[in-house]
């Protein structure tokens, strides 16, 4: 698996765990006890069971017919928007809040950008009856009304993050403070593919249950055990991950990575890091990032806010260094017209982020014969005003009703 | 002699100062410098400011936030350095993160801090391992100490090792906390002193987080060689400014009851 980590944390030359010393013996002991419990039998039964009967896996292959036609190929949807609370996210939370109780943990910590990720979290704990705070920032807070409401009702403490831009890289600079703070009874929940050795692999994973389930539709359907392309968007790279997984040594297979350009790649407002970023050390890990000339760390901008992450899993630092995959990226309004064309043609309201993902079908060419794998990582609930702002601007109350 | 190990040869109860370069104000560096060691500081540990400064407390990051919105950068810093050991003579620490380091380029960096006459470095988020493995031997070529840090949650044979790859002295943080932390000295924490102690460690040891008074100083003392104040002196300049005086009389107050 070459595309995989080394036993030093690395992704070629990206990954490791740049952190403090009061997080290593945290950090190494996770490092020394994550995979022999994932690949413990108690672990498994636990996790699948889970997936099956609680997220609701497997998520659908569905051959999305109109869309096909449209693009004159052959294009399936990964439905991971049908999972319970509505995203990929809850297929890590469960599994690390499995790994969390095996390590004797009791406090429940996480960051969080839209929310997803957090209401992911406290799902996993109030399941488990496990103390949860959630940071995010109180920018966030205030546009993510309904994703704070759902948190406190499933039982998290949310606190909001003051520092900085108060967005998710300010949340998850308190998330770490906290693990700082508390390094006996807390367990660090983080919902992406970054962080220090061994999140990364840890969330890949956990994740990875998208591509393993791809691998067996895909035969499914088509007779062959292989995708001609996936696609997927990138913030952090979960659900990117998880879509790559069981395909990354297998060269048959076009990998396409979706980054979120904002106003455009070269407008200032932009979080696609791989496009505009060089080598640095965020949150742990050495990775592409966006920072200054002076190494301070810019603040992303994109209209999706779980795509709004100034760095990028190291794990796909490394497919853009080796080539395996290719990185596109979609401006806000690419990402909201493929949202809007996936609706009217299937009857999906995608996420955001995911909107990204299938702005790419307009910048590829397809053959006909080809199967092309589009994640659709969340659903569009969470992102309704948005929409209802970009392509219904119109007020529906007459003015001084609203 | 580097001057870090000549001053922990000759003095123990070392008082070492942190404080966050081009606060409060960009041009304030140098000056602050001055006043420390008027003041009998005897070392000096000037924060590079960083973006995302994950192991600080509110008060030094919103020190970094505001040295950043000054205009200060690490080239900035090395422009006033330039000339600070025409002024100053007490060791100087630079603290920082590893990324505006690393951006800055390794082998410049050292050439910068060797060229203004900085003794050290403390750059908590770059790994031990990598740091033997791939820099320690420039940075001893370049006769600048790395000091690193140990925690309450660091185990002896860690703490063993540390000691064994370390220059200049050990940076005992106090207790599982950022900086900032107002907790008092409790059983826990001399215990973890004492443990440290028992050691016989080859390194002097200074005690960091949460020393900010002549007590907590005090107390540091009787288990180390002595204690780094940041938090607390940063937010007296957040009050008074950048005044001779003041920087002074906060010196006279964590030496003195």
């Amino acid at each position: 698996m070459k595309y995989n980590v080394d036993k030093d944390g690395m992704y070629g030359r990206f990954g490791g765990a740049y952190i403090p010393e009061m997080l290593y013996p945290n950090i190494e002991k996770l490092g020394q006890v994550y995979l022999e419990i994932i690949e413990s039998e108690e672990f498994q039964k636990e996790y699948k069971m889970l997936l099956k009967d609680y997220v609701g896996r497997p998520s659908p292959l569905y051959k999305a017919k109109r869309l096909s036609e449209k693009y004159n190929t052959n294009i399936y949807l990964k439905r991971e928007d049908l999972n319970h609370t509505g995203a990929h996210k809850i297929n890590n939370t469960v599994g690390q809040i499995l790994i969390a109780k095996a390590m004797g943990k009791t406090r429940i910590i996480a960051e969080t950008g839209a929310g997803q990720h957090g209401v992911a979290t406290a799902t996993a704990c109030a399941l488990m009856d496990l103390k949860c705070i959630v940071y995010m920032g109180d920018t966030d807070i205030k546009r993510q009304a309904p994703n704070v409401a759902r948190m406190k009702m499933l039982g998290a403490e949310v606190i909001p993050a003051m520092s900085g831009n108060k967005t998710l890289k300010d949340a998850t600079n308190e998330a770490l403070r906290d693990w700082i703070a508390n390094p006996e009874d807390t367990f660090y929940l983080i919902g992406s593919v970054v962080g220090p050795h061994p999140y990364p692999d840890m969330v890949t994973r956990l994740q990875a249950i998208i591509s393993e389930e791809i691998k067996e539709q895909v035969m499914e359907k088509t007779g062959r055990d292989y995708p001609d392309y996936l696609i997927a968007c990138v913030g952090g790279g979960s659900n990117a991950a998880g879509t790559y997984y069981h395909f990354l040594d297998d060269e048959r297979v076009g990998l396409i990575a979706v980054e979120a350009s904002g106003m455009g790649v070269d407008s200032g407002e932009t979080a696609a890091t791989i496009a505009i970023g060089d080598e640095g050390i965020i949150h742990g890990s050495k990775t592409f990032l966006m920072q200054t000339d002076d190494g301070q760390i810019v603040e992303p901008y994109s209209i999706s806010a779980g795509l709004d992450y100034p760095g990028i899993g190291p794990l796909h630092a490394h497919l853009k260094d080796t080539g395996r995959a290719e990185f596109l990226s979609a401006t806000d309004k690419e990402a909201l017209d493929a949202a809007m064309e996936l609706t009217r043609t299937e009857g999906i309201i995608p996420a955001l982020e995911s909107a990204h993902a299938l702005a790419a079908l307009k910048m590829k060419t397809f053959k006909p014969e080809d199967v092309v794998v589009v994640t659709l990582s969340g659903r569009g609930d969470k992102d309704m005003e948005t929409y209802m702002q970009y392509f219904m601007p119109h007020p529906i109350l007459p003015k001084g009703e609203g | 002699m580097n001057r870090i190990n000549e001053l922990l040869n000759r003095k123990d109860n070392i008082l070492s100062i942190y404080f966050t370069a081009g606060y409060p104000e960009l041009n304030d560096t140098v000056s602050i410098l001055q006043s420390l060691e008027a003041a009998g500081t005897d070392l000096v540990e000037i924060g590079i400011p960083f973006s995302d400064p994950l192991a600080d407390g509110p008060t030094i990051q919103a020190s970094s936030q505001k040295a950043l919105e000054n205009g200060m950068s690490l080239k900035v810093l090395f422009e006033q350095l330039k000339d600070v050991r025409e002024k100053v003579s007490i060791p100087i620490i630079l603290m920082g993160y590893f990324n505006t380091v690393s951006k800055y380029g390794i082998d410049n960096f050292l050439s910068s801090c060797e060229a203004v006459g900085v003794d050290g470095t403390i750059l908590p988020d770059l790994p031990f391992k990598e740091f033997n493995e791939k820099y320690a031997d420039t940075f001893g070529e370049r006769g600048v100490s790395n000091i690193f840090l140990i925690t309450p949650q660091t185990d002896d044979e860690r703490i063993k090792l540390i000691d064994s790859h370390s220059t200049g002295f050990i940076y005992m943080v106090s207790s599982a906390a950022v900086t900032g932390a107002k907790r008092d000295v409790s059983e826990k924490q001399v215990r973890y002193f004492e443990r440290v102690n028992t050691f016989n460690l080859s390194h002097p040891t200074l005690i960091g987080f949460g020393i900010r008074n002549h007590d907590t100083f005090k107390n540091a003392c009787r288990y180390s060689n002595g204690a780094i104040v940041g938090s607390a002196f940063i937010k007296m300049l957040e009050e008074e400014g950048n005044n001779k005086e003041k920087i002074e009389s906060f010196i006279n107050s964590i030496r003195t009851a």
